[in-house]
């Protein structure tokens, strides 16, 4: 069953068309990773979802279907009131994340102040001290401010701040990118344990394909403001179907598994001033043919767990 | 603690260096004014007051200048600033005592008006930006681009000459004996209409611009996406996120738009005749009164500092990262 | 470049012909007594006349020049200087740093106007330029700090690092290497400078610190006051020139947002719509 459903949703930056009519589903209790160089549109994407995309971003077209409603049609009101009780952000680069001249208690408590105004003050503390302690920081910390606790821990507050009105789906933007190899792992771990006590469904934004493909279980590659596959993690990452998507996997070591000769995607990513007529990869792709210069291939299921947005893949099944 | 002690010695060492430039000047520059307007009132003066203003002014050439710089030390210590010209006999540190109090007051209080006027609508401006209220932009500008005294001029010509709804000069009416009653307080407060809403206008813009840029550039800051993604109120995201962090360059930057708003108070002085140091100032500058100039420029630059230090308790009450420095 | 920057930059290039051919270009001489005395603004005399007749145009023609020629000196040299202390402030570092900080920082903390009126008295004669060199000496420390800090956030870059391991000469680095990346800072304190170089100029002329013997917009307004143009309603006398005063200043702070807003793209991205509320528009 799904959460969130996303379709033909197109987002603009003034002029420049930022994400292409996107669909997108994240089913109930799954980790759905999204993939793709920077400028692909993965973190547009994500925010446009909530309409938290800052000037100049404006939506275009598109709905975002959440509990029979439309994210996009609610009046800012009922949007606010949906925020963080519904969907929660653990954001990048967590530096900056907090408030820096209030206390983290402060920040946790705004939340409860905002939707649980009838929760007694009494209550609301002892949900923060809970809370610190679920993501591992002593509940001594809660007079900290953000400049007296180092990243890692700064990161855990944000969690334990997404957490805490027990959302149902919790969109984690790089949420590790800042930190060094060995703490990104720990909080990615304590993440998935999390959820699988709460229940929640994640949406995982990262440029780091090896933790991708470790902590999702179903992974979307965005390219130019497009989904190019979707697929489950394993078999994306075991057989890749779009060349975008194999360049990807081949560019990053595995953790796991068997060891492949690494290889990197020739050219540079894609640039939203100027992109390519027909499927937007053609200019970079080994396989490209005449009719990817010429028409934009559209995300089509090859078989039931994966879509592809290849010609490729639409002559194997013999479509034009 | 450290923090303010380091600013504390700052203003010390900033005070030493207004006091010693203000022995050294009239070392530096010419002193033949001096010697001529002392000799003017030669025979008006005793022993000890002109013993005093050549202590001031350098001209006693017996002594040396180490000398002299410790005698000008104890005169200063002792609130001893020579005699003015101007109000002759009367010492200047007893001008300067009575008109302080008039400049403290209608400093003080626009000060504060238009600190609090200008960060409010500067926040209202920042957060609408992109609205109807950007329009507000280049109307400030060219309200700050208004001279003080000009202003005073107009404000005086509209509302004292041409409507006669308030006074055109003074700070309590000529006839009026000054004291602690319910009529003068009102007459004060009268007067002082024109002259304080003329410094408010003139200085609101400043606050009001630099409000809204650091409004906007806050605005932009991933706290407060958090804060808009956290569905706080936008009242919530406005106040405590994005204001409450923008305001922290305004009042570090109270302490460098303090000369501006000292030399503008001076000036609307001066032109409505308010009997604070301004006019006091301006009336020395008129009779070439040298040793009033440099008592105003010892007190002010004193009152400045203090005040200073004042906007540095404030900053570290705001700020819970005191490290970061305010400069 | 917006259009408040082109109408700053297009207002400052008005008053800048003017100050050219102002005196040119004058009807009247503006210190030659006339007639017609304290008249209203006419065909003759468009900002009308003064109490000893003469013509307030002309004088605001003709003391445009040295308003903007003491802007331009002073702003000038307190560029350069606050170029040269905060530059070697940021880039020396160290006891230097701390010394030339301190210097400036007493120098923003002081009040100028009382200062500089103190010096203009001792001063025996008060033209033009040596209040331009008075203001410069008051002016420099704001450009130094914002510099200093500019400095040294680009002292630890690779490039300039590059360039020091390299071997090359300190004033070398500083020259081709940081100031080139310092420039809309540069441009922006100088600008500001002028304002306050001419507010100030203006001012002196006002009170009658600087000599009046020179025309100038502060020195037209020293006349209006000393002969009582408020009382006897002669308002011609002194809007003018004080409005001059306001264009000016404004064409100047606009042309410091273009300068602001090209170093500081947050203030330039238009936002519409609420922050927070990302706009949906449908086409």
């Amino acid at each position: 069953m799904s959460v969130l459903e996303v379709r033909g949703l197109s987002v603009d930056y003034g002029t420049l068309r930022a994400v292409h009519d996107v669909d997108l589903t994240l089913e109930r209790g799954e980790v759905l990773g999204l993939a793709g160089e920077s400028g692909s549109g993965k973190s547009t994407l994500a925010y446009a979802m909530t309409r938290l995309l800052p000037p100049p971003g404006v939506i275009r077209s598109g709905t975002v279907r959440y509990k029979g409603f439309d994210l996009l049609s609610l009046a800012p009101e009922q949007l606010r009131t949906l925020r963080w009780n519904d969907i929660a952000i653990v954001f990048q680069g967590a530096m900056n994340a907090l408030n820096p001249v209030a206390s983290v208690a402060t920040q946790l408590l705004d939340v409860f102040r905002a939707h649980r105004p009838s929760m007694p003050r009494a209550a609301r503390l002892a949900r923060c001290r809970e809370l610190l302690h679920l993501v591992g920081i002593s509940p001594d910390r809660l007079d900290s401010y953000p400049h007296q606790l180092s990243g890692g821990m700064r990161q855990r507050v944000m969690i334990a701040m997404a957490l805490a009105l027990e959302p149902e789906i919790v969109i984690m933007d790089e949420p590790t990118t800042a930190l060094d190899v060995v703490m990104q792992r720990q909080i990615l771990e304590q993440m998935m344990e999390l959820r699988a006590a709460l229940g929640f469904s994640v949406v995982f934004i990262t440029h780091d394909i090896s933790l991708l493909v470790e902590f999702s279980d179903r992974i979307a590659i965005m390219y130019s403001g497009r989904v190019v596959e979707e697929a489950p993690a394993q078999s994306l990452y075991r057989a890749a179907r779009h060349p975008y998507a194999t360049g990807l996997l081949g560019s990053f070591p595995a953790l796991r598994g068997p060891r492949r000769p690494l290889r990197g995607i020739p050219g540079s990513p894609p640039d939203l001033r100027h992109v390519p007529s027909g499927c937007p990869f053609h200019p970079r792709c080994a396989s490209a043919m005449d009719v990817c210069t010429a028409r934009t291939p559209v995300l089509a299921p090859v078989d039931q767990h994966r879509s592809v947005a290849c010609w490729l893949e639409h002559e194997n099944r013999g479509a034009t | 603690m450290r923090f303010l002690l380091r600013r504390t010695v700052f203003y010390l060492v900033t005070a030493w260096a207004a006091i010693t430039v203000n022995f050294l000047l009239p070392r530096l520059l010419p002193g033949d004014p001096v010697q001529a307007m002392i000799t003017r009132f030669q025979g008006r003066l005793s022993g000890d007051a002109v013993q005093s203003l050549y202590v001031l002014f350098g001209l006693d050439q017996n002594t040396s200048v180490l000398e002299q710089y410790l005698s000008y030390w104890g005169n200063l210590l002792t609130g001893d600033l020579g005699l003015s010209f101007t109000f002759f006999p009367t010492p200047v540190s007893e001008v300067l005592g009575q008109s302080m109090p008039w400049t403290l007051g209608l400093m003080g209080v626009t000060t504060v008006i238009s600190f609090g006027l200008g960060t409010v609508i500067g926040v209202y401006a920042g957060w609408r930006r992109g609205t109807w209220v950007d329009a507000l932009v280049p109307v400030t500008t060219f309200f700050s681009a208004i001279p003080y005294f000009w202003l005073g001029l107009i404000a005086i010509a509209v509302f004292a000459v041409n409507w006669q709804v308030f006074p055109a000069a003074g700070g309590y009416p000529a006839g009026m004996e000054p004291g602690f009653s319910g009529e003068f307080a009102g007459a004060v407060l009268y007067h002082a209409v024109l002259p304080a809403v003329t410094i408010v206008v003139s200085s609101v813009a400043g606050w009001i611009l630099g409000m809204r840029n650091m409004m906007v550039t806050v605005s932009a800051e991933d706290y407060v996406l958090v804060a808009h993604a956290k569905g706080l109120s936008q009242r919530r995201v406005m106040i405590s996120y994005a204001a409450r962090n923008a305001i922290l360059p305004s009042v570090s930057g109270f302490a460098l738009s303090l000369g501006f708003v000292v030399g503008g108070t001076l000036l609307v002085e001066m032109v409505f005749s308010y009997p604070g140091i301004g006019y006091v100032l301006f009336q020395g500058v008129n009779a070439k009164d040298y040793p009033l100039m440099q008592g105003v420029f010892l007190v002010v630059t004193l009152a400045v500092l203090v005040a200073n230090l004042l906007a540095d308790v404030g900053y570290l009450l705001l700020d819970p990262r005191t490290r970061r420095e305010a400069w | 470049m917006n259009a408040k920057t082109r109408a700053g930059l297009a207002l400052l290039g008005f008053f800048g012909l003017i100050a050219v051919v102002g005196p040119w270009i004058a009807p009247y001489d503006p210190s030659a007594m006339g007639p017609d005395l304290l008249q209203p603004p006419s065909g003759a005399h468009w900002f009308g006349t003064t109490m000893t007749g003469q013509d307030v145009f002309s004088q605001v023609l003709v003391g445009t020049r040295g308003v903007l020629v003491v802007g331009l000196v002073a702003g000038v040299l307190a560029t350069v200087l606050s170029i040269v202390i905060g530059v070697s402030a940021g880039f020396l570092g160290g006891a230097a740093d701390e010394l030339l900080s301190a210097l400036s920082n007493i120098f923003l903390v002081v009040p100028a106007l009382p200062l500089i009126i103190i010096v203009a008295s001792f001063l025996p004669d008060s033209g033009d330029l040596l209040i331009a060199v008075v203001i410069s000496l008051t002016a420099w420390a704001w450009g130094a700090r914002v510099l200093r800090a500019q400095t040294l956030s680009l002292r630890n870059r690779d490039y300039v690092l590059a360039a020091r391991a390299t071997g090359e000469r300190t004033w070398r680095l500083i020259v081709f290497e940081v100031l080139p990346n310092l420039t809309a800072v540069i441009a922006s304190g100088f600008v500001g400078t002028v304002i306050f170089a001419v507010l100030l100029e203006i001012t002196l002329s006002f009170i009658g610190v600087a000599s009046i013997s020179n025309w100038n917009w502060g020195t037209v307004l020293f006349w209006a006051q000393s002969n009582q143009a408020l009382s006897q309603g002669a308002w011609w006398w002194f809007v003018p020139a004080g409005l001059c005063i306001a264009f000016l200043g404004t064409a100047l702070a606009l042309v410091n947002f273009g300068i602001d807003e090209y170093a500081n793209p947050r203030l330039r991205s238009a936002g519409r719509g609420k922050v927070g509320f990302t706009p949906v528009e449908r086409s």
